[in-house]
């Protein structure tokens, strides 16, 4: 793929505000047409990169092109093929939901009518009440309508679901599918919600600290992480323990619990082989796992980096 | 596709920066389709009323000479209201209202200003707006704009109800007003890129008034023509040098001109240069422990910046106006009808008594402004959710709302005092009944708190419209004796049954009910408060 493809591009990015380093390196790049998970924890830089992707923010220094542009000096130009929901939604308390939902739509590039209508019907959304008679789930409706009704490339989702029910979340989540599947239109998700990231995301990138710590398919991911392993052998093992990827080993006799690089799998089953196989289960990393080995792994690094020989 | 977005040819580089300012400008009017024409009623009523409250009282052209030739000489009344340039009706009303129809327009225009640009940023509504095809400088464009809009509709009423003076004194008088709005306007465009909060915005600006009015009144008692640098230091002062209905100068107008010019031009190469939601003077941090402890301490951390504000403005105010006492008891040498107004307008004997009795009597009705918007502060935490989870500790409602309470009554008292203090520093003497006086005020001061109260207690959503009442006492307070309104309107007003101070005798009856009612109106709403579902 070419550059001139990706819907976002970013690297190398670096933004401070005032002593705090808030995105330190960041890069980051979206394909168009897909749907691209934004993960890290909270303080990570996430909302700081997305508001450099909207040109409120103007970088320090790197390189962001979005759809073709710079996202500072081509601000307008690209709002016109961006819609932008915050996780936090803050409405006019004297302006009804709809005149709102219209507001984005001529402020971006023109509303589908009928998509307004069977958005309003499939949220619930009573758009006839005021901003200050909203609940946040409502208000953060409010926003959504008007984004999935714009005609846009872009979607630029910021934890858009915070405060949504299970039922709408489940509404969110087909939107987004047809969004990218019927309309051709790119995602940019930043969400904690682990399951809607599993269902909707193409690929995806952790950033921690300001910087790209993982980026890729979430298959790609899990091939990074460790696999579980308990055998009952028929023999006890050899040279389990001197195999590369190999953590944790615990043999008592004839029982072998181990953990293993997802890659490095193959090397640790034929061994076990060797000894003969009675049962065997292999328990691959569940997303949560996945997540808060990258999110946690700041306190691992240090400890690792400070114990390395110099 | 992607390719073309950047070179999109329809948009040049201007256009750009202030793509979506029609559309902003229609949302920002249609936020203000009530404030904006109440804005302009109040001042539009302040100014037409005078034609016929001054006619009445100087009827003749020998008496309106007369009252001109004595405020030419006098100090303090220049200081006051400016110089008078014209012995017509139509230049003694561009005289006794021109400079407060100025400063009216530039409260107005800031209000309206921060309103649509720092409170926006600070809300955090701007970020989704600014997502959208929204220039940089769109926001603070259709702030401007729609102030524009509220400035014009009061100049040229204000030239359309005056023309019976004299159309081209009108022109001047509306255009000179409108011009005055907008320099504030831009004014607060540029203070509102350097603070994080809108609320410290207003009150900087409203600073900057304040010394804009202080600069006019220094030059003016120097100079009975306006010609004093200080004078022209201040766009209140360019107002009057306008001179509507007396040879009007029409170049003076191209200050404004060049004044809002200038400031636009500067806030917009600030607005263009930095983050959304970012400032010149980024916000300091705060401490990592925190001693707040109690809804009370919370209150009053929340609301400290303002009656500190609030306090130096009126110390200010009284020093100034004591300042001028001496000047004002000089004013009369003998003009028997000057004095005969002066006492109707407040004093019973001794024209100093009375020059400062209609001193504290003014700072009374002012501190009503303050007293409302301090118990609005509750209104505020609630309809914002801040008072939920407030609620939600163990914090009883009453105590939540005492907090708010003690400093919204407890700082009218300060104030109050402050502002006496000051008026017995610039008086140099009779510190003991001028304090006295201005406390006086008080339980007129708590009786609007205790309507506002009232209101955000049992009428919640219509809490806004403690305005209104302390808009109306004030109305009453200051054109109603000149439009010789009947007792029983002129009673409604609290400020109406308070004994005329200092020089007056001290009637305690009318003090003590006055405080009564104002304890019951506090425990009425205050009972509602207790009663009622919560906003969510």
């Amino acid at each position: 793929m070419t550059k001139a493809d990706r819907a976002i591009d970013v690297s190398a990015l670096h933004k401070s505000f005032g002593r705090t380093h808030a995105l330190d390196g960041l890069d980051l790049a979206v394909e168009t047409g897909e749907v691209h998970g934004f993960l890290g924890p909270n303080g990570a830089g996430k909302s700081t990169a997305i508001r450099v992707l909207l040109g409120l923010l103007r970088a320090d220094s790197g390189a962001v092109r979005l759809l073709g542009g710079d996202p500072w000096a081509d601000a307008v130009a690209l709002h016109r093929h961006i819609a932008y929901v915050p996780g936090d939604v803050t409405l006019w308390r004297n302006l009804s939901g709809g005149e709102v939902i219209d507001l984005y739509g001529r402020l971006r590039g023109g509303l589908d009518r009928a998509r307004r209508a069977d958005l309003i019907e499939r949220f619930e959304l009573d758009p006839t009440k005021k901003g200050r008679t909203y609940s946040k789930g409502n208000r953060q409706k409010v926003a959504l309508v008007a984004a999935f009704a714009s005609d846009v490339d872009l979607l630029i989702l910021d934890e858009p679901t915070s405060g949504l029910d299970p039922l709408m979340e489940e509404v969110f989540q087909e939107y987004v599918k047809e969004a990218a599947r019927e309309r051709g239109q790119t995602v940019l998700l930043s969400s904690h919600i682990l399951s809607e990231v599993e269902s909707l995301c193409d690929r995806v990138s952790i950033i921690r600290k300001g910087r790209t710590v993982e980026t890729g398919t979430l298959s790609e991911l899990r091939h990074l992480t460790r696999t579980s392993v308990t055998a009952e052998l028929a023999a006890p093992p050899n040279g389990l323990a001197h195999l590369p990827g190999v953590h944790d080993l615990d043999v008592q006799g004839l029982r072998v619990k181990l953990q293993v690089d997802s890659d490095k799998l193959d090397a640790v089953l034929r061994s076990l082989a060797e000894s003969g196989v009675r049962s065997l289960a292999s328990t691959p990393p569940t997303l949560e796992e996945l997540f808060l080995r990258h999110y946690q792994d700041d306190a691992a690094h240090r400890t690792a980096e400070g114990a390395m020989p110099r | 596709m992607t390719a073309t977005v950047a070179a999109d040819a329809r948009l040049t580089p201007r256009s750009r920066q202030l793509a979506g300012t029609v559309t902003l400008l229609r949302l920002a009017l249609r936020r203000d389709r009530v404030m904006i024409p109440v804005w302009v009623a109040v001042i539009l009523m302040m100014v037409l009323s005078m034609p016929g409250s001054l006619g009445s009282v100087y009827g003749t052209a020998a008496e309106r000479a007369d009252i001109a030739r004595s405020i030419a000489t006098n100090t303090s009344m220049r200081a006051l209201y400016g110089p008078v340039f014209s012995d017509s009706l139509g230049g003694l009303v561009a005289w006794r209202i021109g400079v407060y129809a100025g400063v009216l327009a530039a409260v107005m225009s800031v209000l309206v200003v921060v309103r649509h640009t720092r409170d926006e940023e600070e809300s955090g509504r701007q970020e989704l707006v600014s997502s959208a095809m929204v220039g940089r400088r769109a926001p603070l464009t259709a702030a401007l704009l729609a102030a524009l809009v509220a400035n014009a509709a009061v100049g040229l009423l204000i030239a359309g109800g005056l023309a019976s003076q004299g159309g081209g004194g009108a022109l001047a008088l509306g255009l000179a007003t409108a011009g005055t709005g907008m320099v504030f306007a831009t004014m607060a465009a540029i203070v509102a890129q350097f603070t994080e909060s809108a609320r410290l915005a207003k009150g900087l600006t409203s600073a900057l008034l304040g010394l804009a009015f202080v600069l006019r009144a220094a030059g003016d008692s120097g100079r009975a023509d306006g010609s004093s640098a200080l004078t022209w230091l201040s766009p209140l002062g360019w107002l009057e040098n306008t001179r509507a209905f007396a040879d009007e100068r029409w170049w003076v107008l191209l200050l404004f001109v060049a004044g809002a010019g200038a400031q636009g031009v500067a806030a917009y190469a600030l607005a263009g240069r930095r983050d959304l939601g970012m400032s010149f003077l980024p916000s300091r941090p705060g401490p990592a422990h925190g001693r707040l402890g109690t809804a009370g301490a919370l209150a009053w951390r929340l609301q400290r910046g303002t009656v500190l504000g609030w306090s130096l403005g009126f110390l200010v105010a009284g020093i100034a106006f004591g300042g001028m006492t001496q000047g004002a008891a000089d004013l009369v040498g003998g003009n028997a009808k000057t004095l005969d107004i002066i006492e109707r307008m407040g004093g019973r004997s001794g024209i100093a008594d009375a020059f400062l009795a209609t001193m504290a009597g003014m700072l009374g009705m002012v501190a009503a402004l303050y007293v409302v918007s301090s118990v609005l502060r509750l209104s505020g935490e609630e309809t914002s959710q801040r008072a939920e989870p407030v609620l939600a500790g163990a914090v009883g409602r009453l105590r939540w709302a005492g907090g708010h309470l003690v400093v919204a009554f407890g700082g009218a008292a300060l104030i109050m005092t402050l502002g006496g203090l000051g008026l017995g520093i610039g008086y140099g003497k009779d510190f003991g009944p001028v304090l006295g006086a201005c406390l006086s005020r008080l339980p007129a001061i708590w009786v609007i708190g205790g309507l506002a109260v009232l209101l955000f207690g049992v009428f919640p959503r219509a809490a806004v419209a403690a305005w209104a009442v302390a808009g109306a006492a004030l109305l009453l307070g200051w054109i109603g004796p000149a439009l010789e309104l009947p007792q029983p309107v002129m009673n409604l007003s609290p400020y109406s049954h308070l004994p005329k101070l200092p020089g007056g005798e001290t009637t305690w009856p009318p003090l003590l009910i006055l405080t009564a009612v104002a304890v019951a109106l506090v425990a009425a709403g205050l009972a509602g408060l207790r009663r009622r579902d919560l906003s969510s």
